[in-house]
């Protein structure tokens, strides 16, 4: 059960691999870390990690789900997080934005280091933080009783941007890049709970990079679509790519292999084995990848 | 052979079930008729034009009382409304901590006091002038507060009711925007949840509409009009007098020995009971049309 590829790779020194001393703020994004290269969990292809996770642990009163994941994440790619129902995915990805912490009794060790700043650096307020890391649920959450342009424009107007032609403008950009403006821009100002599932859920999408966030966290987008509408939301996360750093937790083996640059595979709280999405399906290094992904077990 | 038999045995203890549940309907049904029929055939004989404009002075009308149902029942809201929402706001936030249970224990116990008590409450410490109180004698306020204590416990748990049936997720979609905890409740959950909470708002303008017995105590009655235009209502003094409303006029004129009187009884009763339907109406009417309709339930 030590199988993190960090782990095999310099056993027992994973704390030291913290990989910069804390920026002062998160803005400066474009400067690449300087990471030891001999020490990053992802040694090939390598930018720079946008996203590093150390010896997180996390769980829900004395259950612990997560048990320490360290991973590199490098910017302008989709990252992958695969394993069985229950494994930890959503609790993983739910401690990126620090969301987890909002569940009544959950907690969290370790770090996640975003641009050189530890996300649970007393210092951070997460909620600045959320602004720059924009997430899409396992189900779409549509505010209730908001039209589609409300929705859309929501984390701007409760930020105080102004209405106007601007926001109009930020609104339309949006949906667009979510590939749902199309169907929408003769109902902009009816409920965005009267649109179908794979709408409301691409409306979510719209929502979420409406604020221009850089991380862009998705929970299985894809789950309660069909074939069609999953088709559309992962050719928008390869668009998207260009400009965000994404990691999608899916289900779907298939999914993981079209669209993920990495894919990393969670068994019980564990990251059994983490690389490029090639590597990871032509030679699993781990057995229990190898199962996986040949549809043995989960 | 045995199949069908099954069926057809199925589908006639169907038919019995179905049978008896709309007689209990009809059953249910017969005394609201009959009561709407005695009211409508005893009623609509005194409504007329002149009913409806003059004053209660010497039998000539209830005007002066419709239009002072309406301005304690406004003045009640206007009590009742940011109270009711501040504890449910807070029973949903807060739901779990001592305080929360004891203030929920406490609003049962007050949908349980009898009305008439809470009239000879708010006469004690608010009408009476002498002893310990206010001083404030006879008046609208008096009025609006005895049934804003009566409103409270029912628009309170309303509003926890509708803020608890909004998803978890929404709550964390707010989050994940980067937004505050208190702008989440406030500008996205409150919003989501209004239509509820206009119901439940109406419901408890609905529920002590009709109430005399609180009016008995603090309101009085009075034969005037309540006030002379709007400036003489901003002035606020209005509210310091008797007033007089239609549940008083039917309370007055019932143990009236007057026939007229008495006649005139049943057609203020008509009149609330259509001013009690017409609020219940305008808000279903209301939100379908705002937050309903083709496009999107809620
Ligand atoms: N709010 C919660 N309280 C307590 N335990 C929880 C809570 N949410 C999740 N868990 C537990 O944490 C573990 C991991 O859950 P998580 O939701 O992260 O799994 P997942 O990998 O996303 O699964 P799925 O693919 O089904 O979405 C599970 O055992 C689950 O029962
Ligand atoms: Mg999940």
């Amino acid at each position: 059960m030590k199988s993190p590829l960090v782990e095999e790779e310099e056993p027992g020194t994973v704390p030291d691999v913290r990989p910069v001393p804390p920026k002062p703020t998160m803005m400066a994004m474009s400067k690449p870390l300087p990471v030891p290269a001999q020490r990053t969990a992802a040694p090939v292809e390598q930018a720079p990690a946008r996203i590093a996770v150390r010896n997180l642990e996390a769980g829900y009163g004395n259950h612990k789900v997560l048990k320490s994941i360290n991973m590199d994440v490098p910017p302008r790619s989709v990252t992958a997080i695969m394993g069985p129902s229950g494994c930890g995915k959503s609790t993983f990805i739910r401690c990126i934005n620090r969301l987890h912490e909002e569940t009544h009794g959950a907690w969290s060790r370790g770090e996640v280091i975003l641009d050189g700043q530890d996300l649970f650096h007393p210092s951070i307020d997460p909620v600045d933080m959320r602004r720059k890391i924009g997430m899409v649920f396992q189900r779409p959450n549509p505010f209730p009783t908001f039209t589609i342009y409300e929705n859309v424009a929501a984390g701007l107007r409760l930020n105080g941007f102004r209405r106007g032609a601007k926001l109009d403008e930020r609104v339309e950009k949006s949906l667009r890049r979510a590939a749902l403006w199309d169907e929408v821009k003769d109902r902009l100002h009816t409920a965005g709970t009267g649109l179908s599932g794979g709408q409301q859920q691409r409306l979510c999408i719209a929502r979420a990079i409406a604020v221009e966030p850089e991380i862009l966290l998705a929970d299985e987008p894809a789950s309660a679509l069909d074939p069609v509408a999953t088709e559309r939301i992962e050719e928008l996360l390869l668009n998207l790519k260009q400009d965000y750093t994404i990691l999608l937790v899916t289900h779907n083996i298939q999914q993981a292999a079209r669209v993920a640059d990495r894919t990393a595979f969670f068994l019980l709280g564990d990251l059994i084995e983490y690389g490029p999405t090639n590597d990871l399906f032509t030679k699993p290094k781990d057995s229990r990848t190898d199962a996986f992904i040949s549809g043995r077990f989960g | 052979m045995m199949q069908t038999n099954r069926a057809v045995y199925r589908r006639f203890k169907n038919r019995i079930v179905l049978g008896m549940m709309a007689l209990a309907v009809i059953v249910c049904l017969i005394p609201l008729a009959a009561l709407m029929t005695t009211l409508l055939s005893n009623g609509l004989g005194s409504l007329s034009w002149s009913f409806l404009r003059q004053r209660t002075e010497e039998g000539a009308g209830v005007g002066n009382a419709i239009l002072g149902s309406f301005l304690i029942l406004l003045a009640a809201a206007v009590f009742a409304v940011p109270l009711g929402l501040a504890l449910g706001i807070y029973l949903t936030q807060r739901g779990t901590t001592r305080l929360a249970s004891a203030s929920r224990l406490l609003l049962d116990v007050l949908s349980g006091i009898p009305a008439i008590i809470v009239g000879v409450f708010i006469y004690t410490i608010v009408v009476r002038k002498s002893g310990f109180s206010l001083h404030v004698g006879f008046s609208t306020l008096a009025g609006a507060l005895a049934l804003s204590i009566i409103m409270l416990p029912i628009f309170a748990r309303a509003t926890e009711e509708a803020l608890k049936a909004i998803p978890k997720t929404v709550d964390e979609a707010g989050l994940g925007l980067g937004l505050p905890r208190r702008t989440v409740v406030l500008r996205i959950l409150i919003r989501a949840a209004s239509p509820s909470i206009l119901t439940g708002l109406f419901l408890a303008l609905a529920r002590v509409a009709g109430e005399a017995a609180p009016l008995l105590f603090t309101t009085d009655k009075s034969e005037y009009w309540p006030s002379h235009g709007v400036k003489d209502l901003a002035t606020l003094k209005p509210l310091t007098e008797p007033i007089s409303s239609l549940p008083m006029v039917v309370f007055n004129y019932t143990t009236s020995p007057k026939p007229e009187l008495n006649a005139q009884a049943w057609g203020a009763a008509l009149l609330l009971v259509i001013m009690v339907l017409t609020i219940r109406l305008s808000t279903k009417a209301y939100t379908a049309w705002r937050y309903g309709g083709k496009d999107g339930h809620v």
